[in-house]
């Protein structure tokens, strides 16, 4: 299984349609830093991650969606915002991580 | 740091590698042996010129095992081994023979 | 003790970072210890294959220079992403290694089957 990040906002970078692009079924999403812009609902992913988020986890870290003053009413709610300890677990979760950086 | 050879000074890094390829030339090459306490021989420059020829055809310095490959495809499969390499340059071929052939230490060769 | 899966993961082009470069040099070390190994390109890493990088003008080693090393280390399993090559508007021809040229399906599946991910 394997645990993809994106730390890159979708709005300049092209990093979240690549991952989207090569992400599995079975495959679990977190985006941090500026990849947490990917989870607003104007984002030019956000069809694609609405879709991809019907199949299984989005995750987005808490922190970095608070410090950019992005509130739940403006996400999609496929995303599930996790805290450290949620980043911690889903790493050890799985037993690879591909970032897109 | 540097090296004085021919009343050349010749800058090298903490561990004896030519800074510049450029600087290199056979009493350079005798001067960084007998560092190694090697006297080089016919078998020895060929090594050497197949390790700069290596390197300005990949700018790399081959770690062991390409050097082996490489000496195996160019001089055939006889001197092709480690064994024969570990004999000429002792005790680690890929680093003595790159230096003493003045290219930069093998970055890959752990 | 098994040889581990180990893929290489490049997504980035050759010179804007230093990525790609420490990427080679991570695989070159890698390829000492006998591990099953292979080299991915992703995206803009397509970058990284072109033929005849000349970069003598920024003091940087040329990829397209070094990358054909890669099968005196006995690293030969070496995959490109087909979408972006055709989004670049490259072929196999343009590339300085033989590559072979994988569908996105077919990259998932290949990640899925390693033991270790490398990103660069």
């Amino acid at each position: 299984m394997i645990l993809h990040t994106v730390n890159k906002s979708p709005f300049s970078h092209s990093l979240l349609e690549a991952c989207l692009a090569i992400m599995g079924a079975k495959h679990s999403l977190l985006l941090l830093e500026d990849g947490v812009y990917g989870t607003l609902k104007t984002s030019p992913m956000a069809a694609a991650l609405a879709e991809r988020g019907r199949a299984g986890a989005i995750y987005a870290l808490e922190a970095d969606l608070r410090a950019r003053g992005l509130t739940d009413t403006a996400l999609l709610s496929c995303v599930k915002p996790i805290d450290y300890a949620g980043f911690v677990r889903l790493a050890t979760e799985h037993s690879k991580v591909q970032s897109w950086f | 740091m540097h090296l004085c050879v021919n009343q050349r000074r010749i800058p090298v890094d903490k561990d004896g590698y030519l800074k510049q390829l450029d600087d290199w030339d056979p009493d350079v090459a005798r001067y960084l042996a007998a560092r190694e306490n090697l006297s080089l021989s016919a078998a020895h420059w060929e090594i050497i010129e197949l390790l700069r020829e290596f390197y300005r055809e990949f700018e790399v310095s081959p770690a062991m095992r390409a050097l082996v490959k490489q000496t195996g495809k160019k001089l055939g499969a006889e001197k092709g081994r480690s064994i024969y390499l570990m004999q000429l340059f002792p005790p680690s071929p890929a680093r003595v023979a790159s230096k003493i052939a003045g290219l930069p230490r093998p970055t890959n060769c752990l | 003790m098994n040889p581990k899966k180990i893929m290489v993961i490049n997504t980035h082009a050759p010179y804007g970072k230093a990525t790609a470069r420490e990427s080679l040099d991570a695989v070159l070390a890698a390829s000492a210890y006998d591990q099953d190994l292979s080299l991915l390109f992703l995206g803009d890493a397509v970058f990284q294959l072109l033929q005849q990088q000349d970069t003598a003008a920024l003091e940087a080693k040329s990829l397209s220079t070094a990358l054909p090393v890669l099968p005196l280390y006995d690293v030969t399993a070496i995959y490109a992403q087909q979408s972006a090559l055709d989004a670049r508007g490259l072929t196999r021809a343009d590339l300085v290694l033989d590559v072979e040229c994988l569908e996105n399906h077919q990259i998932t599946a290949l990640m899925d089957s390693q033991d270790i991910l490398l990103s660069f």
